[in-house]
């Protein structure tokens, strides 16, 4: 243990403050300290993507980040897609396509794909298990997530 | 009042659409509730100082140096816990089987790397993993079993000194004149089969919260477990509390793929805990706990061998198995569940009436095996469907063709196959007709020939399974388990102010039951889905249930659920006969309404609720007496259970350079009934094969000599990702209904079982200009890369 650090942070929006210990992991500080408890951890050791945000606009794994490397960064996380009684499109496609099971990998996954579908032009189905890689589902076998991404991708690319 | 537009709907109205989950909206949205999101006032965190030793004595537990850091509450060691918990055991009527008890916290020694030694609580699991490293443990190591072959021997150091020795089971089958069978034999093929150690990995490492209050002097616990109900019961008998002030919950669970399906010492370490400083208490497993103490699954040597006649007629079989379980016989399953199952369920789908097996479940210094996936059966369909092309390849008869004459006919239906299970009837013959046509068999068959001209490792696979589904009390789960698997309950009420709630035993792991018993419950009723309530996963519920495991959810819940439906829906037509002056065989419901069938009299269900329960005189007294209200409990056994079976086609590559398998084609064609949910039938299918992939090239628990695990991590054991999946399709074969209640068969276990022999053979198929055969897996690209080195010579 040692002395806390103060970080500011604006998570989905909202500015926040804290003084955390340097050792806190960002996942700790959303899940714990902001309840934000949408953010999922799996594996701590940056393998199974189940703790995925966005900082700063890059996916990121909350796991293996400090709360106080988020100083002054802008975070996004599931909280921040769409609402229980209003969906993102994103969202909507993962319930329509059945691309999610029992849902612990979820938020990571729609996080992924949220910096996927901003960045990346998608051409192929391949191209999204390409980037769907570094998140682990162990319920789908992952064929309704690449189906959900691909309806998303086409609704963006007005398809 | 206006005439209902219901009287127009046709039936099946819900079973069979592909209705979207409930389950989903706050899964996508970070709403869920799983354990680890629990939160209570004055919380305390647990972490555990586990075992480096895979065998020692505990000479001496210093304290006291974790006792001193700041923010550490309590600690426990063995010797505390066995004063706050009775022990326990699995115990089994099974003959020639040996029960091991389960310290929640070692006690005097530590039989395998990751057993839990000391307990810290503290204000947070920050300061509780602070304080592990100042505990000092003495231990003195004793000699080391990690080979079951060694462990099984006469004279072997034993885990358990009560007990004869490390073989906790035994069993033999033996039907019709085996050695006859291959004396008379065209032609044989057998060898050794390896079945290596994986573990489930959910991607929600398991995790209890347990709070006690004191006033009531009452327990909750809410723990990531497939089986409350069971949970609940020993939880009674381990703390002396009756059932009623012990709630076992089990909220959202992310994955559960039986690695959740047994009792496990951090619940029984966290509810003692909780009672014993009257302060909620919470542990969560960390990924690394998670691979060293879950329930690991399969690990066993199979020497086999079939004989077969000229025309490929199976004659006879013969097997020895040695099941490899780890340290302790888990609870409640015992250490027989998997190895047993793989004799039982060996002679799988095909006619063999010559057989003999012998099974030994040995104990060794590693993580308890339990259930997972499939449980034995994907290593009996690997074994018998690996035999059987072995044997077709000898003879020069194609592997599809060795299958259609061996597979049990639809008029041969009941097939009490060679060790004593009986098929009741299943598509055997037309899921491998619907694979061979679905993939294009003859057509990849040509594909193949030209691939092989041009030099490239092209392979096709074949593996068709039965498993028993939805099974009822005749048969337990486990053999002699004095626990029963053979019911499930549901509890339908309709409450005063019109809403249903239907309440089951069993849980939910991600299978969207949510979803498909509403489905279930609606169609029944005569109500709209999205009135249906459900309520799984909660002791407090129902007086018995077991939980989730075994492809039972969807035979048990649907069955009860229809029992308590049909039940509850007659105390409506009662009701409604009354108050709409008709008769009750005129009485219809549906979509929330009931109406005489024919008339425009109509009224809905929430309105009859109002009559019976608040508006006095609307029902009179006689009938409200006879009614009592609109609530019914039903239970449900399907006695002897369902057969559910399946055929997988795949096509493969074998990288001469890189040695990796790529699999370009796959079909799963399956009998698993009716149908509640096809988006949710199809998914349990992708998930299942994707599971099996990784049991065919991937996942492999590995331990060196001392019992350490050499795959405590996510990158040392891989499991498959988005990449190595491929794409599929899942074909339900429109065959007759079993006599199940809804016609319902299990499913959620099908894709793991069939995978692994189907792309072993396939790998098989592709090496066979080489003469290989894969014996073991997973087919890593090491394993093949030596097998084509030592073919080349």
């Amino acid at each position: 243990m040692s002395a806390k650090i103060s970080v500011a942070v604006t998570v989905n929006g909202t500015p926040h403050t804290a003084d955390v210990e340097p050792r806190l992991l960002l996942a700790d500080f959303l899940r714990e300290n902001l309840d934000l408890t949408g953010t999922h951890v799996g594996c701590e050791h940056g393998i199974c993507g189940a703790c995925t945000i966005l900082m700063n606009g890059d996916s990121v794994r909350s796991c293996l980040t400090f709360a106080v490397q988020a100083d002054g960064a802008e975070i996004e996380t599931v909280e921040s897609l769409g609402d229980i009684d209003n969906l993102s499109q994103l969202q909507e496609a993962f319930r329509e396509h059945h691309a999610l099971q029992c849902g612990f990998c979820t938020p990571g996954m729609l996080m992924t794909v949220t910096d996927m579908l901003r960045k990346y032009p998608l051409a192929t189905d391949d191209d999204i298990r390409d980037g769907l890689s570094g998140n682990l589902c162990r319920c789908t076998g992952y064929q309704n997530i690449v189906r959900a991404v691909r309806s998303a991708a086409n609704k963006r690319d007005g398809k | 009042m206006t005439p209902p537009d219901d009287i127009s709907l046709t039936r099946p109205q819900f079973i069979g659409a592909r209705v979207v989950r409930r389950e989903d909206p706050r899964l996508l949205t970070g709403a869920g509730n799983y354990v680890a999101d629990i939160k209570r006032h004055g919380m305390v965190h647990i972490a555990f100082r586990r075992s480096d030793h895979a065998h020692a004595l505990i000479k001496n537990i210093d304290t006291s140096a974790a006792r001193a850091v700041p923010g550490v509450v309590a600690i426990y060691t063995g010797a505390d816990i066995a004063r706050l918990a009775n022990p326990y055991q699995a115990t089994s009527r099974m003959k020639n089987y040996q029960a091991t008890y389960i310290p929640p916290i070692a006690t005097e020694k530590v039989r395998y790397v990751g057993e839990a030694v000391v307990a810290v609580v503290a204000e947070s699991r920050y300061v509780a993993e602070d304080a592990l490293a100042h505990i000092v443990i003495d231990y003195e190591p004793l000699a080391v079993l990690v080979d079951p072959e060694e462990s099984l021997k006469p004279g072997a150091p034993k885990l358990h000194d009560d007990l004869a020795s490390n073989i906790l089971a035994e069993r033999e089958f033996s039907r019709g004149e085996v050695e006859d069978a291959f004396a008379n034999a065209a032609e044989t093929a057998g060898g050794r089969f390896h079945f290596t150690r994986t573990t489930p990995v959910t991607i929600e490492a398991r995790a209890s919260v347990a709070e006690y209050d004191r006033g009531a002097r009452a327990l909750t616990l809410h723990c990531t477990t497939q089986i409350p109900g069971i949970v609940r019961d020993k939880l009674s008998e381990v703390f002396d509390l009756p059932g009623p002030r012990i709630r076992v919950i089990a909220p959202d669970v992310g994955g559960g793929f039986g690695g959740k399906t047994s009792l496990y010492s951090e619940e029984i370490v966290v509810c003692a805990v909780a009672r014993d400083l009257c302060k909620p208490v919470k542990w969560v497993s960390d990924r690394m706990e998670d691979l060293m103490t879950t329930g690991n699954a399969f690990d066993e040597i199979v020497d086999a061998e079939i004989a077969v006649a000229e025309d490929g007629t199976i004659l006879g079989v013969k097997a020895d198995v040695i099941g490899d379980i780890g340290a302790y016989s888990i609870y409640p399953w015992t250490a027989v569940i998997e190895p047993v199952q793989v004799v039982s369920f060996l002679p799988g789908p095909y006619r063999i009436e010559n057989y003999s097996a012998r099974v030994r479940a040995v104990a060794t210094n590693k993580t308890l095996t339990g259930a997972y996936r499939g449980v034995g059966r994907p290593i009996s369909v690997f074994v018998m469907d690996r035999l059987l092309d072995m044997v077709a390849r000898k003879i020069g008869m194609d592997p599809a063709e060795i299958r259609r004459r061996n597979l049990v006919n639809d008029d041969e239906f009941p097939y009490k196959a060679a060790s004593g299970l009986v098929w009741d009837k299943s598509a055997f013959q037309a899921c491998l007709r619907e694979a061979a046509d679905g993939i294009g068999y003859e057509e990849l068959r040509r594909e193949q020939t030209a691939a092989r001209a041009d030099g490239r490792w092209v392979g096709i696979g074949v593996a068709s399974y039965a498993e028993l589904t939805g099974v009822g009390s005749r048969i337990a789960v486990a053999p002699g388990m004095p626990i029963n698997t053979g019911t499930e309950t549901c509890t339908i009420a309709i409450d005063s102010t019109g809403s249903v709630t239907a309440s089951f035993g069993i849980a939910s792991q991600g299978q969207g039951m949510e979803t498909t018993l509403a489905q279930v419950v609606a169609e029944e009723l005569g109500v709209k889905v999205d009135d249906v309530d459900i309520v799984l996963g909660d002791t407090s519920a129902v007086s018995h249930g077991t939980g989730t495991y075994a492809s039972r959810g969807a035979v048990f819940g649907g069955g009860a659920g229809i029992l308590a439906a049909k039940a509850v829906r007659d105390k409506i037509v009662r009701v409604a006969g009354h108050l709409l002056e008709a008769a009750d065989e005129d009485i219809e419901t549906g979509n929330g309404n009931v109406w005489v069938k024919g008339t425009d009299k109509s009224m809905s269900v929430r309105d009859l609720a109002r009559a019976l329960y608040s508006d006095m005189g609307r029902v009179p007294k006689e009938m409200r007496d006879e009614i009592d209200n609109l609530e019914a409990t039903k239970v449900y056994d399907p006695f002897f259970g369902t057969t559910t079976s399946a055929c997988h086609m795949c096509l493969i590559e074998i990288d001469p350079e890189t040695y990796k398998v790529f699999i370009r084609r796959y079909i799963v064609v399956e009998d698993c009934g009716r149908v509640i949910n096809p988006l949710i039938a199809d998914g349990q299918a992708h998930g299942g094969v994707a599971q099996g992939i990784g049991v065919a090239l991937m996942e492999e628990v590995i331990h060196d000599a001392n019992g350490q695990v050499l795959t405590a991590s996510l990158v040392d054991y891989v499991v498959p990702s988005a990449v190595e999946v491929p794409s599929m399709d899942v074909v339900h074969v429109d065959a007759e209904l079993p006599n199940t209640i809804g016609g319902f068969r299990g499913l959620g276990e099908g894709g793991t079982i069939g995978a692994p022999a189907c792309i072993a053979n396939a790998i098989s198929d592709a090496l066979s200009p080489f003469g290989i055969e894969i014996m073991e897996i997973p087919a890593t690209p090491e394993r093949i890369f030596r097998l084509v080195e030592a073919a080349k010579g």
